[in-house]
């Protein structure tokens, strides 16, 4: 009797312990992120860091603005490219496919999550890049081309938690539109698609933070020129490309400038988790 | 308004035959153009530049994704079994643990290299090594787990583990023989995703677990083969293709990769299954 009480509290402190892992992790992830890109930010100044247009670390230039704008353009073009075709296969996986068809393709959405982001970025520098270099002749890593794959990239996540989204919508709202005399598409499109809307926008928004925090694809088909782009041809480089591209070499306040673009970023992160929270809550009201 | 029905069925069938060209195009690409690129000579033990042997990134890849599991499994199965088993509904540390566990599935992989660097590598002074590479995937992975294994052990049906306490048994035996077992094929679900996120992984490991070719010593050196660096087959196709020297063993190695994920998916699949004929069952 003793020895099982001994074994069951045990196994309660064990099991609390493993859970408090969690926790631990983001404290110990916060803080080694702050203490050591905190500093850099203030010695560089907070302004000249964030709004400083020119990333020149040789001549102790530190600004981040093109990267920041550049990580913005990526996400919204990957968007643009991957939030549309995204939804309209989620809505024809969810009531439009037949059962075969549904076999079919939902097992290729799978493997297209779970294809690695250097293959995504291996096909974009072998294949998109050389196309793009073929219709426009001395540009070829570029801000399209990262667009165009991230969108790609993007592609199983909106499609996957869209579709739960639009499953999880119950029949009778689907059947009262067609009662009422609205076609199929018009059910799907009027009655269907916006009482799934909160779920579509959890959707989008992971699709985002998917896009922000892309790394290896990016670097591979963005030219990463550390300049504000002028157009769609232009390279572009992001904050996560920032990071993973000087890291190897860094050293002193330079590596510390890469860090606090890592906190920099983690904030970006963050707030897009907040919002994701936010949509998610009112969706489950 | 006839018209207008007509335009919207032709944009979904548009947005589901594009994910197919995208899937069909990228997959056709990896293999028309690797396959006949897979030698002998790519499986040779030790990595020279006339070989580019990828066979030690395999060994890394297994090891690295073997460790790092290892860590993330038993910590991130204990954690859902004390948020589903143990704790009291909505306590404030219950809380504390899904918002941070949500936060870490949202932070990039490129955030976790940088927190692997500082913590690992540079504050623990493990240098770039294959510990140091599995420790920062393990932190990575770890939610994967926590979250998966939570939904399997909630859709395990209460009357289970009400006639476990029936029978008397304790928490922790209801727990081991009435929850668990059930929800296996789904924990099972959540460890080939995790695994799956370790196999395809760079940005985490360039600077944790470095990019030396070579399989870690830990059958001559023991345990010190640990701090050896090493890379994973994502990282050595990184390595070749931005070098672009090899692509055609950058392409074999992107078969590879691409086999090992659909043998992942095929896993997976399977416990999905396993786990619906239970619960018609």
């Amino acid at each position: 009797m003793n020895s099982s009480a001994l074994r069951e509290g045990t196994a309660r402190v064990l099991f609390s312990a493993a859970a408090a892992v969690s926790v631990v992790a983001v404290v110990l992830i916060c803080l080694f992120l702050f203490v050591n890109g905190v500093p850099a930010m203030a010695e560089i100044g907070v302004p000249e860091f964030l709004l400083g247009a020119i990333w020149r670390p040789a001549n102790g230039l530190y600004g981040i603005f093109p990267m920041i704008v550049g990580s913005i353009y990526v996400t919204v073009g990957a968007v643009i490219v991957g939030v549309p075709a995204g939804l309209l296969c989620a809505i024809f996986l969810s009531r439009f496919a037949g059962a075969r068809m549904a076999m079919l393709l939902a097992p290729g959405v799978e493997l297209l999550a779970g294809i690695p982001s250097v293959v995504y970025g291996f096909f974009g520098l072998i294949i998109m890049v050389p196309i793009i270099r073929g219709l426009a002749p001395g540009h070829g890593p570029s801000l399209l081309v990262a667009a165009l794959l991230l969108g790609i990239m993007i592609l199983p996540t909106v499609i996957t938690v869209a579709r739960n989204a639009l499953d999880a919508v119950p029949r009778r709202y689907y059947e009262g539109a067609l009662a009422l005399g609205a076609d199929h598409e018009r059910a799907v499109f009027c009655v269907v698609v916006p009482a799934a809307a909160s779920g579509l926008l959890a959707a989008v928004v992971l699709a985002v933070g998917r896009a922000i925090g892309e790394t290896m694809a990016v670097i591979m088909v963005a030219g990463n020129q550390p300049v504000i782009p002028g157009s769609l041809l232009d390279g572009v480089r992001t904050l996560t490309a920032n990071i993973a591209l000087e890291m190897g070499y860094a050293a002193g306040l330079h590596r510390e400038a890469l860090v606090a673009t890592g906190v920099v970023l983690f904030v970006l992160i963050l707030l897009i988790t907040l919002f994701l929270n936010a949509a998610r809550k009112r969706g489950g009201r | 308004m006839r018209r207008l029905s007509r335009v919207l069925r032709w944009l979904v069938y548009a947005g589901a035959a594009l994910t197919a060209a995208v899937l069909l195009a990228i997959t056709g690409f990896v293999l028309i153009n690797g396959i006949p690129h897979l030698t002998p000579s790519l499986f040779e033990w030790t990595y020279t530049s006339d070989n580019v042997s990828l066979m030690p990134a395999l060994v890394g890849t297994l090891l690295m994704a073997a460790l790092a599991l290892l860590m993330a499994v038993p910590v991130g199965v204990g954690a859902a079994i004390y948020l589903v088993e143990y704790a009291p509904r909505g306590s404030r540390f219950v809380r504390a643990v899904r918002m941070t566990s949500e936060t870490l599935q949202g932070i990039p992989s490129i955030i976790y290299g940088l927190f692997g660097m500082l913590l690992f590598v540079t504050a623990l002074g493990w240098g770039l090594s294959l510990l140091a590479g599995a420790c920062t995937l393990a932190v990575m992975v770890l939610p994967v787990v926590v979250r998966t294994t939570e939904e399997a052990l909630m859709a395990v049906p209460d009357g289970y583990r009400e006639g476990g306490f029936a029978l008397g048994a304790g928490r922790l035996r209801v727990v081991a023989r009435c929850a668990l077992p059930s929800a296996a094929p789904g924990i099972l679900g959540g460890v080939v995703l995790a695994l799956g996120r370790c196999v395809g992984e760079v940005a985490a490991l360039l600077f944790t677990a470095g990019t030396v070719a070579q399989v870690p010593d830990l059958l001559g050196a023991g345990p010190a083969g640990l701090f050896d660096s090493c890379r994973t087959l994502a990282v050595h196709l990184y390595v070749l293709a931005s070098e672009g020297l090899h692509i055609d063993e950058a392409y074999a190695t992107a078969v590879v990769l691409l086999a090992v994920v659909m043998v992942l998916n095929g896993v997976a699949a399977l416990a999905t299954r396993m786990m619906e004929v239970r619960d018609r069952g």
